[in-house]
């Protein structure tokens, strides 16, 4: 909402001191977010005059006309001569009064005046058009033509109030009042403690029988209705200037003195008001439910299709109006184009209607008004009558119409509301002692009654219909006694236990990625199906079951994800476009995997707590969302240097990332060859854990597969992992035992073993594990060697360092060789190895 | 070995005469002083202190001296055998020591040689300043609570007393989820905030309740240099008896010390949001200019825009609807809540100029944030 500093000062004295920063600073302090404070012509300097055409000579041979005029500024020039002018603009003639800008002057954005050659004549100054004053828009961008009654040779700086400063609120959801002069005007006069002059305080006859007929037929949708007709309207008469800009002021265009009118009444009083052309509504006004299937083509030229929850106004054709929103086409007041068509006559209408259903009807339309937005936030029922008053006022003094006798209202009886509140309640609420006559006080300065000593009755202002509880009138006491005076206190919560075992694992991983030379790069869930098909997805594979929003940012991507991969491949993509071609990326988010059993989400009352069933029911409707990680590399793992050479990224990398995850868990993590769509399926492990005694796949690593590099457009040989984490966090060791250290000396036994080459070396390890019983304190394999000369085709060579140890005495040759050869017997029993000869 | 001649005059054995044992003392040190090289010293020694040098052999005279005569010359050749062993020490040492400097010299490396091999990794900053911020609740009891990212309309709106005809659940800003057979009223949304955590935690925890909860949320906005649909946000929850503004003042700015340095305060203006009552706007005081910046033109600040103040997020006392909707009592518990978005944080705390810096995933951008903020 724009508020001109001119125009709020109509209604409280402020001191004539007071600039647009302080009022901003005071109506920040009590709840009003003043953005900015624009300040009109504040680089403006004169002469800038009114002045009136003598003569125009048009210029010939020039790209566009060009006329050469001499205009009449009485003394304002100092000479009392006619002005000489070129102008480019078209749309004033001989006689026409006008604003003139004289050498000396500068107008909005520093543009200074001097006598200057163009077009084969020296101009001595302008005419202006309202956007070189810095105006705002008045429909015509030409030449400003003023009344003829305009006195020639006056400040047009002061006629035009080009000087003044507006206050731009946004106003919150709650304070509807606040989209009106009005209050913004009470808000501003309890900042300073001065009185207010309230605008709708008018003397307005009561309602009688001989008002335009007017049926409502849901008073539930509107329980207001006030109709006064004004006749006779002159179809010259014009908006006055200061009527103009006003509207300009607060980012109104001025269309027609009618709709200006009720346009400046909606501002001033906040009541959306409407104009029929009394000659194009044809009988009764009513109030109604639209039927299914109706349709109205509304002000702006669309035809809408109404629902049956939509509010109409109607005549005996049907709906003329969509009640709150928009007005009708058929029964629009005429402008000035058409002034044939004007009959004169109107009928206003002062109506309140239901927030909740002009909420739902503006959305519902994707159609939001002036009018629905301060139905939507609540306006004042009882400023009705006044509004209509207003409105007749301003009619019969700047149109010349006759006000009507007859008053129609139609009034659907209500209640004001009351709260009851414990006077000490704003005390407790903010931690400061008011004390009751301070909140009695602030209540009664926001327009509520209050009656009660220690439990207070309030009835509050019915231009308020957001206070509603306790809590409300809590707010009022404390902004007005000023946020910035509440001290700070710091609660004593319990002792605290401090993040979660999971929440300490998360940072965990995190840490450990990094520091092994992975950069975290979270990303959007947002993924398209495609993307499936790119990863080489099974048709049936599970990860092609998404969850699916309904409004996507961009349709392509309509899904979210079941796996981490499509976004961080797109980040390695996006890196390594932009020039960084050795990457280690990693990211830890949820995945969305909608269940077999998913339902819609009951939607549950709040007035008490749901029971454990209902919240069951309510997680029921939502897809799994566990948590996994994963990594993406591609370049090279390890730089070249004046060290040596460097090393590509390859698979191991990428399962050697999964074990480090795993150690953090401090879960056991099974890796074993694996083929899965993404991944080479030479090159891929897949990874396992044992959950409840049951094995189960939580992820695979190793290098993606040629075809999925290529589709991704990824850099070749890129590797990537995905593990479940939440799965591999919950099968983690919990606290770590301390081991026996012994201080007896080592015994290191190297073994080589030969096997086929295709038996997996984890397999060989477990079995030397197990033969070497319990001597063996750590197995290292130090070699993989494959040379069909010596080793024969389909052979490698695997290389064992075992380290032996006893707890309690040295150990032997023999007894370390014995443990040895137990080893070795039970791998070649397992997996065929035979030690190297 | 001849046995001892008792009628021997001792001056009579040559190589017991005094002078020749300072002869070959002095011989041994010149020996010892010409040795250029730990090597030459080595044959240095071996001639002049070995078993058959000079001195060696006149020692082994002495038995063959009268009784009288032997303490005498068994005092001249101790004497010269121990000079001749500290001189062979001195030099020795004198020896080593320039072997020593010279290897070392010869083994001094560049130091300056980089040793990028495996370049450092990172953890992205909204992560680490999340847990940054996280940790300064952690410290004074808070817990840590987390929820979906997709929710239910019940615990993102409704029971945050944001009603079925609240504008913030139109289109406009909240993404809906398809229903399970393609359905559009599912009741299921992205979160928009992290409040919906708050409610969990009411229902899922015994009171009092102190929680801090971050995460992700998501609104439709255009991802932009200011915007993006997909942010990050922590919220704060207390409840509990006798809680009041007071209080979350009080909280608000422990939080802002503790971030940005023990001179900071935050300030609240009065605001409107339906899950509090009383709301607040709250803002903090510019860390970098401290306010010296505002109608102070020749000081401009860029981080707050010489306005002095921050705006941080939105605060309040929770809603006695939102505590009635979980069950708990708001004639006994009363509560503050507050909550803001970490992207906006990091963009003035870290001057961080463009949003989509942050989402993009650029190496570029996240290596230098490292471990923690």
């Amino acid at each position: 909402m724009r508020i001109p500093l001119s125009w709020l000062r109509e209604y409280v004295d402020l001191p004539a001191t007071e600039t647009g920063r302080d009022v901003q600073a005071k109506l920040i302090s009590a709840g009003l977010e003043v953005e900015t404070v624009e300040h009109l012509g504040a680089d403006l300097k004169g002469p800038l005059v009114v002045g009136q055409v003598l003569t125009i000579e048009e210029l010939e041979g020039f790209k566009k006309p060009i006329r050469f005029c001499t205009v009449d500024v009485g003394q304002a020039n100092g000479t009392g001569e006619p002005q000489e002018i070129v102008c480019g603009a078209r749309n004033f003639a001989v006689g026409d009064k006008v604003v003139v800008v004289l050498p000396g002057a500068t107008l909005p954005g520093g543009f200074s005046i001097s006598a200057r050659k163009t077009y084969g004549k020296t101009s001595h100054g302008m005419i202006c058009s309202s956007d070189e004053l810095g105006m705002g828009d008045d429909g015509t961008h030409g030449i400003i033509v003023l009344p003829p009654e305009t006195e020639v040779g006056k400040d047009a700086i002061e006629l035009l109030e080009l000087v003044d400063e507006v206050l731009d609120i946004a106003v919150t959801a709650n304070r509807g009042d606040c989209l009106s002069l009005r209050g913004v005007a009470r808000e501003t006069a309890i900042a300073y403690g001065l009185p207010l002059r309230d605008p709708a305080l008018l003397d307005v006859p009561g309602p009688n029988a001989f008002g335009y007929p007017v049926k409502v037929s849901d008073p539930a949708g509107c329980d207001r209705f006030t109709a006064r007709t004004v006749t006779g309207l002159s179809p010259e008469a014009r908006s006055p200037i200061w009527l103009k800009r006003r509207l300009q002021k607060v980012g109104m265009r001025p269309i027609s003195l009618a709709v200006d009118v009720t346009n400046y009444v909606m501002m001033e009083l906040g009541q959306p008001l409407h104009a029929y052309d009394r000659n194009l509504v044809q009988g009764t006004i009513g109030v109604r439910r639209a039927e299914e299937g109706e349709k109205i083509v509304t002000l702006d030229g669309v035809e809408r299709k109404l629902h049956a929850e939509d509010l109409v106004i109607t005549d005996e054709r049907g709906p003329i109006g969509l009640a709150g929103v928009m007005g009708g086409a058929d029964t629009e007041i005429a402008d000035h184009d058409d002034l044939e068509k004007s009959t004169g006559d109107v009928v206003i209408e002062a109506a309140h209607f239901d927030q909740v259903t002009i909420a739902r009807t503006a959305r519902r339309h994707k159609l939001s008004s002036e009018a629905s937005r301060r139905f939507e936030r609540g306006v004042d029922p009882q400023a009705a009558a006044a509004a209509a008053q207003r409105t007749v006022d301003l009619l019969v003094l700047l149109a010349g119409g006759t006000a009507e006798a007859g008053v129609t209202e139609v009034v659907a009886p209500s209640a004001p509301h009351t709260i009851t509140v414990a006077a000490d309640h704003p005390d407790r609420v903010a931690g400061v002692t008011y004390g009751r006559e301070t909140v009695v006080r602030r209540l009664q300065e926001v327009g509520c009654d209050v009656y009660g000593q220690d439990e207070l009755i309030v009835t509050v202002p019915s231009w308020r219909p957001d206070l509603t509880d306790a809590n409300d009138l809590a707010e009022e006491v404390i902004r007005l006694e000023g946020y910035e005076n509440l001290p700070a206190t710091l609660p004593r919560p319990p002792a605290g236990r401090g993040l979660t075992a999971r929440q300490r694992l998360h940072r965990r991983v995190g840490r450990a990625l990094a520091g092994a030379g992975y950069v975290e790069a979270p990303n959007y869930p947002f993924v398209s199906e495609q993307v499936f098909d790119q990863l080489s997805l099974e048709a049936d594979d599970p990860a092609r079951r998404v969850v699916r929003l309904v409004n996507p940012l961009s349709d392509e991507e309509p899904a979210l994800r079941t796996t981490l991969l499509p976004g961080l491949l797109g980040a390695l993509r996006r890196n390594d476009g932009r020039g960084s071609h050795d990457l280690a990326l990693f990211e830890t988010g949820l995945v969305f995997l909608p269940g077999d059993e998913r339902r819609a989400a009951a939607n549950l009352s709040v007035d008490r707590r749901p029971s454990e069933d209902d919240i069951a029911a309510l997680n029921a409707a939502l897809p799994d969302q566990p948590r996994h990680v994963a990594v993406v590399l591609a370049g090279a793992r390890e730089q070249a240097g004046w060290w040596g050479k460097g090393r590509p990224a390859d698979w191991a990398d990428a399962v050697e990332a999964a074990r480090t995850v795993a150690r953090e868990a401090g879960a056991e993590l099974g890796i074993r060859k694996g083929q899965y769509g993404p991944w080479h399926p030479g090159r891929c492990a897949e990874l396992t854990v044992t959950v409840d005694g049951a094995e189960r796949v939580v992820g695979h690593a190793g290098e993606l597969h040629p075809r999925v590099v290529k589709a991704l457009g990824l850099p070749a040989r890129s590797c990537a992992m995905e593990l479940d984490l939440d799965t591999v966090e919950r099968v983690g060791a919990g606290t770590p035992q301390a081991p026996g250290i012994s201080t007896f000396p080592v015994a290191t036994q190297d073994v080589a073993l030969v096997v086929d080459a295709f038996v997996p070396a984890a397999e060989v390890e477990a079995a030397l594990r197990e033969g070497a019983g319990p001597l063996l304190e750590s197995i290292r394999l130090f070699d993989v060697y494959e040379n069909a000369e010596q080793l024969g085709e389909g052979r490698k060579s695997l290389a064992y360092a075992l380290r032996f140890r006893a707890t309690d005495r040295t150990l032997t040759v023999d007894e370390a060789s014995a443990a040895r050869e137990a080893a070795v017997a039970v791998a070649g029993d397992r997996t065929g190895a035979v030690l190297r000869g | 070995m001849s046995a001892p001649n008792k009628s021997y005059d001792p001056v009579e054995v040559e190589a017991l005469k005094p002078e020749e044992i300072e002869r070959m003392r002095d011989e041994a040190l010149a020996a010892f002083a010409a040795a250029d090289s730990l090597d030459a010293l080595q044959e240095a020694k071996v001639a002049h202190t070995g078993g058959t040098s000079p001195l060696a052999l006149a020692n082994r005279e002495i038995g063959a001296l009268p009784p009288h005569a032997k303490a005498d010359a068994g005092k001249r050749v101790g004497q010269a055998r121990g000079a001749v062993n500290k001189g062979l020490a001195a030099r020795q040492a004198e020896l080593e020591a320039e072997r020593d400097a010279r290897v070392l010299v010869e083994e001094a490396v560049d130091v300056t040689l980089p040793h990028d091999r495996v370049p450092a990794g990172a953890r992205h900053p909204l992560t680490t300043l999340s847990e940054r911020i996280e940790d300064v609740f952690v410290a004074m009891g808070y817990e840590v609570a987390e929820g979906p990212e997709v929710e239910t309309e019940w615990f993102n709106f409704d029971a945050l007393n944001i009603g079925p005809d609240h504008p913030a659940r139109g289109e406009a800003d909240t993404f809906f989820v398809e229903g399970p057979e393609g359905g559009t009223e599912s009741g299921v949304v992205l979160r928009t905030h992290t409040s919906p955590v708050q409610v969990r935690s009411l229902l899922d925890r015994e009171l009092p309740v102190y929680v801090i909860c971050p995460g992700r949320v998501y609104r439709t906005d255009e991802l932009d240099a200011t915007h993006t649909p997909v942010f990050h946000q922590v919220e704060l929850l207390a409840v509990d008896e006798g809680l009041t503004m007071a209080d979350l003042k009080g909280t608000l700015d422990h939080m802002v010390q503790s971030l940005f340095g023990a001179e900071m305060k935050t300030r609240l203006r009065p605001n409107f949001f339906p899950f509090t009552e009383p709301s607040a706007e709250m803002d903090m005081l510019c860390y970098v200019c401290k306010g010296a910046s505002v109608g102070n033109p020749d000081r401009p600040c860029r981080t707050c825009s010489s306005e002095g103040w921050i705006e941080l997020g939105g605060c309040g006392m929770v809603n006695p609807r939102v505590l009635t909707a979980c069950g708990v009592d708001p004639e006994k518990y009363s509560g503050f809540a507050f909550g803001f978005g970490i992207e906006r944080m990091l963009m003035f705390r870290h001057n961080v100029d463009d949003m989509r810096d942050m989402v993009e995933g650029d190496v570029r951008f996240t290596r230098p944030f490292g471990m923690e903020i």
